[in-house]
């Protein structure tokens, strides 16, 4: 025992201070590798910056240059003026996109938020198996409803219209079940003060618990603004004109067609994934732990 | 005293009456709440799975047709279209969500321990997850041009550069061929021009598994990494035998999301390949596009999009079956 206390008190100081110094290197060693994997993970984005500034000659250059020779801004306006102007082309795309991510976030926030505290709250016949009728459609792939949806569409003539590219998408079942499971954690006496005062559930559900899920309904808002924003195939489905058209359907034709240059393709992704990225960057923590939580509950 | 007792009390009845008429009357406003969702997502997801059935009864061009039974189902399972596209959705599968699991799960370790910089990286490593997937696509589309990023690359190290988007043979055949390796038709797996989707793939989702492996990690408890490092446990040791055991759930709940995604992908495949080359990337979800919205034929690529809606629910069931028993094994 003693033995064992001095040889390890003669090792340290032999050796100095083996364990931060062994911590310290681990440190270092992790460091490395996560900056590694992150730069191999933001290149594609260094790579298309640096590429929407670079003239077409030197775009497609062999051996391909890092850093663009001159920076050639005119390549944005290029891009952004080049599938046509108002009203068609990017000015349109995205007021479209704005209009349509605009309103599906609000109705689906208004129904998710309703049927969310119906759910959580409220004890009422058949509840549970209308729930678990929800969530039996988590399970129905898109593929499966796109020709039933497109042939609904055309029944009630809202082909190339916005309320195609809006309707389906406001009836939420993931925002039902992320509000339910945000609302269940309201504690009851809440409800019990509530009706003391006089508030029956639409009082309720309109002045206490709206304030107190802000934080979901924050959330549930940015997973719907950014499916909106990020949907390709229904609205290419649904769309026939350049003036119904959101910006990911616009960028599809864009870098589909032929003759579109590499240089002006870049700047035209680039400013489709700002907006979305700058978003992300203001509400990442909200963002991650909504993932975090409606992933695992889920 | 009876008598008493029920000429002292007789609200019972009155009780449970008022209590039922509440209930009921709650049950009125509850499906009042609920009257919009029902409506939008019974028209939409439940309703339009029955129709699709519907559908895919009919010669539905456009506009519907003559009445043929099971025919369209027939045809399908005849043709070698079908089977092609769903090998080429399970090699996708199986080359996205395994290396992306693995990716993120080795990740989540790293940025589990108490580093600096912990939401930077969490950050980076996320940030592809939100951006558009067309974009992105587009993006990685001009790095594997035959004269872009790759190529070069490859020319650079002193190798002949594959065709990467354009190759319609075979990974393995690629990769064996120059040994003097040859292989049977059916072992050659997914084209180049596959592979390298999925690799945009593993790009685009990572960050998702990272982040749930990571709050997955978090509900562990603290003491147990304490006892084990107390008893002489090894850095690997503790990830062999403390973290992934107890990550199974979480890994679990991973694949089954993923594995369901990777059958609905379909924007990375429309912008870098549109299912070319040879047909090689037409996966399941681009083969029901094309013979609907290019080709007109609702009534077959309904049936096409049955079929898959019961392979996705049976490949469910069978996940949750397989991997449910075996953490309960370990577990137990």
């Amino acid at each position: 025992m003693v033995s064992s206390i001095q040889t390890s008190a003669m090792h340290q100081v032999m050796v100095g201070h083996p364990r931060p110094l062994r911590r310290l290197r681990a440190a270092l060693v992790v460091h490395c590798i996560l900056l590694i994997c992150g730069l191999l993970i933001a290149f594609p984005f260094i790579w298309m910056i640096l590429t929407s500034f670079k003239t077409q000659f030197e775009a497609l250059a062999y051996p391909p240059t890092l850093l663009p020779e001159q920076w050639r801004w005119q390549n944005y306006v290029d891009a952004w003026q080049l599938p046509g102007s108002w009203p068609k082309g990017f000015p349109r795309y995205f007021v479209n996109t704005v209009f349509i991510a605009g309103i599906t976030c609000s109705g689906a926030l208004l129904t998710s938020l309703v049927a969310g505290y119906t759910f959580a709250k409220m004890e009422f016949f058949g509840k549970n198996v209308i729930f678990i009728g929800l969530l039996a459609t988590l399970m129905v792939p898109f593929e499966a409803t796109l020709v039933p949806d497109f042939i609904i569409i055309k029944t009630f003539h809202w082909y190339n219209t916005y309320t195609a590219q809006i309707i389906p998408w406001i009836g939420s079942v993931f925002g039902i079940f992320l509000m339910r499971q945000f609302i269940s954690t309201l504690p009851n006496e809440l409800w019990e003060a509530a009706q003391i005062d006089g508030l029956g559930h639409a009082g309720y559900l309109r002045w206490i618990v709206t304030p107190l899920s802000l934080p979901g309904l924050l959330t549930l808002g940015l997973f719907t603004f950014l499916d909106s924003w990020n949907a390709l195939i229904w609205p290419l489905i649904v769309t026939s004109s350049d003036e119904m058209r959101p910006i990911q359907v616009g960028l599809a034709y864009f870098i589909t067609e032929e003759g579109t240059q590499v240089n002006q393709l870049m700047a035209a992704a680039t400013f489709t994934i700002i907006p979305v990225l700058v978003l992300f960057l203001i509400t990442q923590r909200q963002f991650i732990e909504g993932i975090a939580q409606s992933g695992l509950k889920g | 005293m009876a008598l008493t007792a029920s000429s002292l009390f007789p609200s019972r009845p009155v009780v449970s009456s008022v209590r039922r008429r509440k209930y009921w009357r709650t049950t009125v406003l509850a499906y009042a709440f609920l009257l919009p969702s029902i409506i939008l997502i019974a028209t939409f997801h439940l309703f339009s799975i029955a129709f699709a059935f519907y559908i895919s009864l009919f010669n539905w061009k456009v506009i519907k047709g003559a009445f043929l039974g099971f025919t369209n189902y027939q045809v399908i399972l005849g043709s070698g279209d079908f089977r092609a596209a769903l090998a080429t959705t399970a090699w996708y599968s199986l080359f996205t969500v395994i290396p992306s699991m693995a990716f993120a799960f080795f990740a989540a370790i790293l940025l589990s321990r108490p580093i600096k910089g912990l939401s930077f990286y969490r950050t980076l490593f996320f940030v592809p997850y939100v951006t558009s997937s067309v974009a992105a696509a587009a993006v990685w589309r001009t790095l594997f041009r035959t004269d872009g990023i790759f190529s070069s690359l490859w020319k650079w190290i002193g190798v002949p550069s594959p065709q990467w988007l354009n190759e319609p043979r075979g990974i393995f055949l690629l990769l064996l061929q120059p040994l003097g390796i040859h292989l049977p038709h059916w072992a050659v797996g997914p084209s180049l021009a596959m592979v390298c989707i999925a690799i945009m793939s593993i790009w685009y989702s990572q960050g998702f598994d990272v982040v749930v492996f990571l709050a997955g990690m978090t509900s562990i408890p603290k003491e147990l990494y304490e006892a084990a490092r107390l008893d002489g446990a090894s850095e690997w040791q503790v990830i062999r035998f403390l973290t992934w055991p107890l990550l199974l759930p979480t890994t679990f709940f991973i694949l089954v999301i993923s594995v369901i995604g990777s059958f609905k992908a379909f924007n990375q495949i429309y912008i870098m390949t549109n299912g070319g080359p040879a047909g090689t990337t037409t996966t399941v979800s681009l083969l029901v596009y094309n013979e609907a919205f290019r080709y007109g034929h609702l009534g077959y690529a309904s049936a096409l999009a049955f079929l898959l809606f019961g392979i996705i629910l049976g490949l469910t069931l069978v996940q949750f079956r397989v991997v449910g028993r075996s953490a309960r094994t370990i577990s137990g």
